[in-house]
């Protein structure tokens, strides 16, 4: 039977009663994760960010906390695209009531920008950009530029 | 579901031979005259054209359809700030298929998702230009079959659209590749790097005369005097990859040259009255092979 531990010990920042849990993120990955999510200053959450905290899986590892909101999906899998090992924890009450891995998605939108000055999709037409997930990176749909490394310095 | 033609990458073998062996029959005269009669054909073109443009209407109108455009890009709606997928909205109602060619890559792609009728793309940017890769093609097997031919790419190989399709054409042709182009303007290493890949042999030569025995086929493409600091830089580049008759003294009796046109210094003016010529021919096709693709994309 597991040892009954105090929930708070060790932890550099408080549990959640209600929210998600990203765990397992690749370190220094943490705040491209937010990134990712949209979350900035000004929307809602309230955000817990721990960097290179030890890991005895990875050795060091990120974690993000965002309390009263559950991330969809959708959102959990685009986090897959900067992190693949990231576990996904909700939490209701204090307690895990789910825990997924990520999975990389076949296809992103409206979540890169594509790097080709010259493609429709970064013009004012009515389009989100749109990306196939593919071996070598990111094949732009419109354009066929593919984003082969560094994806998150053309996150939108 | 609407048919599109939109890249040459989104065909296969097949589908490239049917298409090829359609235009061979109406290139015979075996078609119905009528076959697109009552039809609209728009031609959107947001940038200069002379032959694709031309080659669209002569075929439509050889089928008995209409074309329609509108004229400069200034006299429309466009130039008010309107986005191209109103435009293409708008005329989907107008016509039976839409031919566009536009400055931005991807554009055609993106029309092909507001149309309810089907696009053909007529070149976007520096991205794809179908059409054209089909007419060489359709060129090159009047002289020879496609398989495992050996093919020169001359000149701009960076910013070249046609021979960067044309080369990707062919390589599921098992076709060997030589390419020879001034510093800076050599095939991108992703293309590169595709194409070997795919299995092709892709060699890169300094010199035309290095290969000029071995290969089936030259095709020549523009070398940009924008792309170079001064005319006279331009001009020393631009001489030593020109096609004369007598480095084509040096070539297989059967090779042809090809050139998507306008040429202006790459090929003297000499060689137009050589066997090897085939580049008039090459834009003469452009009308049997654009028919056969409103063919596919309208009846």
């Amino acid at each position: 039977m597991k040892k009954q531990e105090n929930p708070d010990e060790g932890l550099l920042v408080r549990r959640i009663q209600n929210g998600t849990v990203i765990d397992h993120i690749d370190p220094g990955e943490a705040l491209n994760v937010v990134k990712i999510l949209g979350i900035t200053g000004t929307t809602l959450e309230s955000l817990s960010i721990a960097t290179n905290v030890p890991s005895g899986q990875m050795g060091k590892k990120d974690i993000v906390k965002l309390s009263n909101r559950e991330l969809s999906k959708e959102e959990v899998d685009r986090i897959a695209l900067i992190s693949p090992r990231a576990t996904i924890n909700i939490i209701r009450n204090f307690k895990v009531c789910e825990k997924k891995g990520v999975e990389i998605p076949d296809m992103i939108e409206g979540l890169v920008r594509c790097p080709n000055p010259g493609c429709i999709s970064n013009t004012n037409e009515p389009i989100r950009s749109r990306f196939l997930v593919t071996p070598k990176g990111l094949h732009c749909t419109y354009c066929d530029w593919v984003i082969g490394r560094d994806i998150t310095s053309y996150i939108i | 579901m609407t048919r599109h033609i939109i890249s040459i990458g989104d065909f296969d073998r097949r589908q490239i031979d049917r298409l090829l062996d359609n235009a061979k029959r109406i290139d015979a005269q075996k078609y119905d005259k009528n076959a697109l009669y009552g039809k609209i054909l728009a031609t959107l073109f947001f940038e200069p054209s002379t032959r694709t443009r031309m080659s669209f209407e002569a075929a439509m109108a050889r089928f008995g359809g209409t074309s329609i455009s509108v004229g400069s890009v200034e006299a429309c709606s466009m130039a008010k700030g309107e986005t191209l997928a109103d435009t293409i909205r708008v005329v989907s109602g107008y016509a039976d298929a839409i031919v566009i060619r536009h400055p931005k890559e991807g554009a055609a792609r993106l029309a092909a998702q507001f149309a309810s009728v089907p696009v053909i793309n007529a070149g976007d940017g520096a991205g794809q230009h179908p059409s054209q890769t089909l007419l060489d093609l359709y060129t090159i097997r009047q002289s020879m079959k496609l398989d495992g031919i050996s093919i020169a790419l001359i000149g701009d190989l960076r910013y070249g659209r046609t021979a960067h399709s044309l080369a990707s054409a062919l390589s599921l042709y098992h076709a060997k590749l030589h390419t020879i182009s001034p510093k800076g303007l050599e095939l991108p290493t992703s293309l590169h790097t595709e194409l070997s890949e795919k299995g092709m042999e892709v060699t890169e030569h300094e010199d035309i005369r290095d290969v000029i025995k071995e290969v089936d086929v030259i095709y020549v493409t523009r070398i940009q005097r924008e792309r170079f600091p001064d005319s006279a830089s331009y001009f020393n580049v631009a001489l030593s990859y020109r096609i004369t008759p007598e480095l084509l003294a040096g070539a297989k009796k059967h090779a042809i040259v090809l050139h998507p046109l306008p040429r202006v210094d790459e090929i003297d003016p000499r060689v137009d009255q050589l066997s090897h010529a085939k580049y008039f021919e090459q834009s003469k096709n452009g009308v049997p092979v654009r028919m056969a693709m409103l063919l596919q994309v309208m009846q």
